[in-house]
Formats: structure tokens, C-alpha cells, sequence
């Protein structure tokens, strides 16, 4: 009996091991690296929950050169650290493409690590798609042949924002709020450097950091904010720290105007809505609902039908997947090794509204539209509003592709 | 100057009463029964996710009573099957136990409200502000918020140093043995002051949720912290536990309304010369940067100076 039962589990385990094998096969694994708990895990779930929904799209249509996508979630909770062990525990799980965004901190770390583990196994060709880390050094200092990245850098998004913000005469003191690490000090560095030189005339009252996802309570800072005479607040802050600070400035009735890189989810316009600063926040990015377009219109709204909660956060995560996809089935293989060189010089029309963008083989930016929104009650044919708060995006300003290129720094090294 | 010291000052005293809600209750159990409840904070949270779906269903007042009396109800169930049994296994085990459940309730709470934040918002009969100073509005809710703390720290005062009741827990803190001996039901009292510390937490749950934030994470967040309050403050004692929950408040907050940092202090002396270049890893960083961990550091000199607290009784 008790070797018909080591038997039989033998033979089972085998027939398990040949069916991961036949599976592993036909699947292609994609591994998500993102905060999936913590301070972190509002946007990190977001992310995931986008990135289902275009692996289930794509599923839909017969799969990506003859295989079904598989999204694998590792919580890296917004730590770099935990971030190389689940990078590494991916690869051992078989996936060549990585996907991670939330953090240039992370994204630094991950890069890093993917660049050397391909060199020191030539042919394992992993890829780092990065959808949201935007510190300039990913795409300059440290860029490499094995990173691509769909998020216009900090520099690019404030070099548009600082042109939006020259022509206003209002804008007299602005006080400076940013996260304490890579990137808020990359948002700081560049809107004084910016500032300075577009408008002299306009004094910094305050230049902030704070730590990472881990306040509470931001009224304190608005306090200091008030106390600074400030008329404008920039801010890089995303997820929490973008909702919280708003939910606090609302409630001491701060009155200033918002320039931001993320007010678009994890509880940041239901906060915008609750202090009643309409047309008061200004974000900006690569696409928001209700710009009319209309393949983009039917993917938000399948998106928003099955994730309700959740807005369309990373317009770019469409354009990355879109691209990604697209490559594969051109080169006909889903290792990075032989879709990466047709990834390198891909065009593309950007998800929100179908205008052309590139990725710029040089340093492997993707370069595209950008708009500057403001977020206000849902005029009459605008469909989408965001965390049901009846509130909506509406346009303020486009940036066309041309205006954002920015030179690099970059030395691609190429394998 | 004068508003941002006066506004930090009542922005510094709310965030401690609220600590002061949670520690109270957990620096009582913890000189009961010798458990250091980590799961505190959890109890926190599911008071306000409480709150929440109370107040989305009935509104915000019946949540604001009734979310404590459930939250207390789990917890004396908890305490009643859960604690008591792993007990006589020993601390070691207590801990661990509620070590795990900080994880059962955060799983849960995940699973029924996900892991993104609620939206639970301040009740529209309190979202006005009670009064502008300078250009500052102060919103009547937070003001709200400071009464009610107070008003449960009286109570709560009131019914340990005036009452039978607060006669027989003050006495079992210290003598659990002669207590059981006069005939009092020893257990059932760690019960009731765990139900009722537990309860506590979760008003402070009701009434921070809609000014933080009601999210799945909230607990980890603020637990930490809580420890610090407990031990700088001394055990079992609830004018420490006030004393240290207003002084983090304070600290915290006015740490982050100043610049300061060593290169101000010392400027362009010939210390400073010296200094710079010693320190040169933390020349520039601001008293702001560091508000986060300085409880922490006040933790570690409470320790080394005075291990049994502001105003605890015995050195543990």
C-alpha cells in the first residue's frame, strides 16, 4: 500500500513536472515588480490590474507570436532591495521581461542589476520595461541597452510645465514639494533650474522633501505652506503623498494653485473633489479620458467596466504593451534577444489620441504627445469621470512630440 | 511666524490625542497581562474601515458609537478564545499570536475593502471651518476630533481613579492573584479592558479615518509609533501615556515647521569649518527631513536614561 502511494506520487509529480514544461512552452511570462502592498500598493495594483486587462486583450486575439500571455505579480513593496530578489526570482521562474515602474529608486536598482546579470549570462537577455520611473539618470548616466522607458523623464515633463507656467502673470511665489529620494530631488533640481531661467521674476518661498509614502498627515507641510505666502505648489508626489497633501491643503482651506506630475488616481481627485479645487490642480501626462478618440474611448471603458474603481492611471502602459507586443510578433519571438532591435526604432500612435510617438534608439525614451489637464465637473460631452466623483480631465494645453525632445547624455553600450 | 507656531501647536496636540487614544488602551493591557499587543493598530484600522461602511450605511454618528462597540466585541472575543488559550504557553507565544493576527486582519480587511483607499469622508455637519486664523482655516472637524479625545481622556480617568470598577482593574494590574482571591473574576476583567482598549483604538479609527487616510496599510504605519508612546511614556500609566503621545505629537509636528539644520547652526564659524567636513553626510539636512524618525531617537535615549519611562513606576 505504502509504495503503491510513493509510486502513484512519483508518477504524479512527473506528469506535473511535463505539464509546467508543455505549459512553459506555449506561455510567455511577464513578471510585474511593483508595490503590491505598503504605502505603495494603491498605484502598484492599478498597474497590475491594467496590465491584465491588455494580457487578457491580447489572449482574446490568439496570444503573441503563438503564445498566451501570463502576468506574475511580485510585491516589491517600493523597495529597491526586495526588488532584486523578486527580479531574480522571476528570471528563476523563467520570465525575460520584467515590468516595473513605480520609483526611480527601484527602477535604478533594477536596471542596474538586469544590465549586469545579461552580461554575465550572455543570451539570457532579460528586458526592464519601465512605465512610470521618470529621474532623468535612467535615460542619461545610467541608461541601458536592456531598459526601455514610456514615461516622459522629469525633465521633459517640467520643461513643459515650466513653459505652461511662463506665461502666466499670477504665478508669483512657488513653493517646491517633493518625495526625499532620487526623483523628487530630480523634480526640485529641475523646476528651479527651469524657473530661473524662464522666470526670473518668480521667487522660490519653499523647497521641500519629505519621506516616501510614509506620512499621514501632511498638515503640518500646509501649514508651512501657508505660512510661506506661496500662490503655486509643484509637486512630483504621486499615489498617497499626492492625495494626502491635497486632502490636507483642502481642509485648511490653503488657496494656491497645483502643478503635478500624478493627480490622476489612487485617491488623488477624490481628494481634489472633496477640497473643491476645481481647474485648480494641473497635471501632466501622456492622455486622459474624454480627449475623444474613439479605439481609446472602448478600451477606458472596458477597462473602467471590470476594474471600477480604478481609472484608466498609466495611459503609457498601453502604448509600452501595445509596442512590446507589436515587436514580438514582428520578430516573431518573445525573446528580448531578437525583438529589442525592433523595439529600439518602433513608432507609434500613443493610445490617448492616436497622435504619433517614437522610441529614440539613443537612450530608449519613448517620445510622445503630452497634455496638461485640469481636473473640474464633466462638461457636456465628456464621458469619463474619475473615482465617480463627477469630476473629470478637461485639456489645458498640448505639448506635441517635437517640443519634448530633450538631448542625451546617453552611451549606449550594445551587446 | 506666530500663525504656523499656533496652527503646528493644535495640529501637534490632535495627532498625540489621537496616539493618545490608541496607547492609552494598549499600555493598559500591557501592564495587565504583560502582552504587548502588536496588533494595536490593526484594531485601529478595522475601526475606521468600520467607520466607513457605518457611516456609508447609517451615517456618521451611529458609526462613531457603534464601530467601537464592534470592534470592542472582536476584541474580547479574540482575547477570550484566542489570547487566553495561548497564555499559559507564555509570552513567546502571546506575542507571536498577536504578531500573526496583524496579518489575518490586514489580509482581511484587503479582501473585503481592497487594497486602495477608501473614500471615507469628513460628515457634511462637520465640514466647515471653525475658524480662520491669519489665512489659515482650521476645519471644525479636527477641532471635533481634539474634543472627543479629551473627553475620553477624562472619562477614562474618572472611571480608574473614582470608580469600583477602575478600583478592582487598577488592582489587578499590579496583584492579579489576591484580586482573583477576593473573589473578583480575574479573567473576565482582562476581557472587558482589552475589549474596552481595543475600543478606544477603534474610535480613533472613526474619527482619523476621514482626516488620514482609510487604507489597508494604515496600521503599519502608525503601530511603530505607538510602541514609542508606550515605553517613553511608562507602563500601565495613562498621564505617561498622555504626557508622551502629546510630546511625539509636538515634536513631530513642529520638527517639520523648521529648516534648521547643522549648517545653519554652526554657519560660517571656524567649528562649523571643522564640522563640515566631519559631517559632511549630514550638514544640510533639515530638521524637516528628519521629523520621522526623531520618536524614534527619543525612543532610544528614553531607553538608555530612563528605561521606565516619563512617568512609569517600575523598570521593565
Amino acid at each position: 500500500m505504502k509504495n503503491a502511494f510513493h509510486s502513484s506520487a512519483l508518477a504524479l509529480a512527473m506528469m506535473g513536472a511535463f505539464a509546467v514544461q508543455a505549459h512553459a512552452q506555449d506561455t510567455l511570462k511577464i513578471a510585474y515588480i511593483d508595490p503590491l502592498s505598503g504605502g505603495g500598493a494603491s498605484i502598484g495594483q492599478i498597474g497590475m490590474n491594467q496590465l491584465n486587462f491588455i494580457a487578457d486583450e491580447v489572449n482574446a486575439k490568439g496570444g503573441v507570436a503563438g503564445k498566451k500571455v501570463q502576468i506574475v505579480g511580485y510585491d516589491n513593496q517600493t523597495n529597491p532591495q526586495i526588488s532584486l530578489v523578486q527580479v531574480q526570482k522571476a528570471i528563476d521562474e523563467g520570465a525575460q521581461v520584467i515590468v516595473q515602474g513605480n520609483g526611480s529608486s527601484v527602477a535604478v536598482a533594477v536596471s542596474d542589476f538586469i544590465t549586469k546579470y545579461n552580461d554575465r549570462n550572455p543570451g539570457a537577455n532579460i528586458v526592464h520595461l519601465n512605465y512610470a520611473a521618470i529621474d532623468p539618470v535612467l535615460t542619461n548616466e545610467k541608461c541601458s541597452y536592456w531598459h526601455f522607458t514610456w514615461d516622459a523623464s522629469a525633465d521633459i515633463k517640467m520643461e513643459a510645465l515650466t513653459n505652461f507656467i511662463k506665461d502666466k502673470q499670477d504665478v508669483k511665489k512657488v513653493y517646491l514639494i517633493s518625495q526625499d529620494y532620487s526623483f523628487g530631488h530630480a523634480v526640485a533640481g529641475a523646476a528651479k533650474r527651469m524657473l530661473q531661467e524662464k522666470r526670473s521674476d518668480v521667487e522660490i518661498v519653499g523647497d521641500e522633501f519629505h519621506p516616501l509614502v510614509k506620512i499621514t498627515d501632511f498638515a503640518p507641510y500646509v501649514a508651512k505652506i501657508q505660512a510661506s505666502g506661496a500662490d503655486t505648489v509643484i509637486t512630483g508626489n504621486w499615489g498617497q503623498d499626492l492625495a494626502l497633501l491635497i486632502k490636507a491643503a483642502g481642509q485648511a482651506g490653503l488657496d494656491v494653485d497645483w502643478y503635478t506630475f500624478y493627480a490622476g488616481g489612487a485617491g488623488a481627485p477624490t481628494a481634489i473633489k472633496q477640497a473643491g479645487l476645481e481647474n485648480r490642480v494641473f497635471q501632466i501626462n501622456e492622455g486622459i479620458n474624454n480627449q475623444g478618440y474613439g479605439p481609446a474611448e472602448e478600451r477606458a471603458d472596458a477597462l473602467m467596466k471590470r476594474f471600477s474603481d480604478a481609472p484608466v492611471y498609466y495611459p503609457r502602459m498601453f502604448n509600452m504593451m501595445d509596442m512590446v507586443f507589436k515587436a514580438m510578433a514582428e520578430a516573431n519571438s518573445v525573446d528580448p534577444g531578437d525583438f529589442v532591435p525592433v523595439l529600439e526604432n518602433m513608432k507609434h500612435d500613443s493610445f490617448a489620441a492616436g497622435d504619433e510617438g517614437f522610441m529614440r534608439a539613443d537612450d530608449h525614451q519613448f517620445f510622445q504627445p503630452l497634455y496638461i489637464s485640469t481636473l473640474g465637473a464633466l462638461e457636456e460631452g465628456q464621458k469619463f469621470d474619475e473615482e465617480h466623483t463627477g469630476w473629470g480631465w478637461k485639456m489645458a494645453a498640448s505639448v506635441p512630440t517635437e517640443s519634448t525632445l530633450l538631448p542625451t547624455t546617453c552611451q549606449m553600450k550594445r551587446p | 511666524m506666530l500663525e504656523i507656531i499656533f496652527i503646528s501647536t493644535l495640529n501637534g496636540i490632535l495627532y498625540g490625542m489621537l496616539l493618545f487614544l490608541m496607547a492609552s488602551g494598549l499600555t493598559v493591557i500591557f501592564s495587565m497581562m504583560g502582552v504587548l499587543n502588536l496588533a494595536h493598530a490593526s484594531f485601529y484600522m478595522l475601526g475606521a474601515f468600520f467607520g466607513f461602511e457605518l457611516t456609508r450605511r447609517l451615517g456618521f454618528w451611529p458609526a462613531l458609537v457603534l464601530a467601537p462597540v464592534l470592534v470592542g466585541l472582536v476584541g474580547m472575543a479574540v482575547e477570550r478564545y484566542g489570547l487566553r488559550r495561548v497564555h499559559s504557553h507564555g509570552h513567546v507565544a502571546e506575542l507571536l499570536f498577536t504578531f500573526g493576527l496583524t496579518f489575518v486582519i490586514k489580509e482581511v480587511v484587503e479582501m473585503v475593502w481592497g487594497k486602495l483607499p477608501a473614500d471615507y469622508r469628513i460628515p457634511t455637519s462637520l465640514d466647515f471651518p471653525a475658524f480662520t486664523l491669519f489665512s489659515t482655516n482650521y476645519p471644525a472637524f479636527r477641532l471635533f476630533v481634539l474634543l472627543i479625545s479629551i473627553a475620553i481622556f477624562v472619562a477614562l480617568l474618572l472611571v480608574i481613579k473614582k470608580t469600583r470598577v477602575g478600583l478592582v482593574v487598577q488592582a489587578a494590574l499590579t496583584h492579579p492573584g489576591m484580586v482573583g482571591m477576593l473573589g473578583h473574576n480575574v479573567d473576565r476583567v482582562f476581557m472587558l479592558v482589552f475589549g474596552v482598549g481595543v475600543g478606544l483604538a477603534a474610535v480613533a479609527g472613526v474619527i482619523a479615518g476621514p482626516i488620514l487616510i482609510t487604507q489597508s496599510n494604515m496600521a503599519g504605519l502608525l503601530g511603530p509609533i505607538l510602541f514609542v508612546v508606550v515605553v517613553v511614556g511608562g507602563l500601565g500609566s495613562l498621564g505617561g501615556a498622555l504626557a508622551a503621545s502629546l510630546l511625539i505629537g509636538l515634536v513631530q509636528t513642529f520638527a517639520v515647521a523648521f529648516n534648521v539644520s547643522l549648517a545653519d547652526l554652526f554657519g560660517s564659524s571656524a567649528v562649523g569649518a571643522v564640522l563640515s567636513v566631519w559631517l559632511s553626510d549630514i550638514w544640510r539636512v533639515t530638521v524637516a527631513q528628519v521629523a520621522p524618525i526623531l520618536p524614534y531617537l527619543l525612543l532610544v535615549l528614553i531607553l538608555i536614561f530612563r528605561p521606565r519611562g516619563l512617568m512609569g513606576t517600575r523598570d521593565t
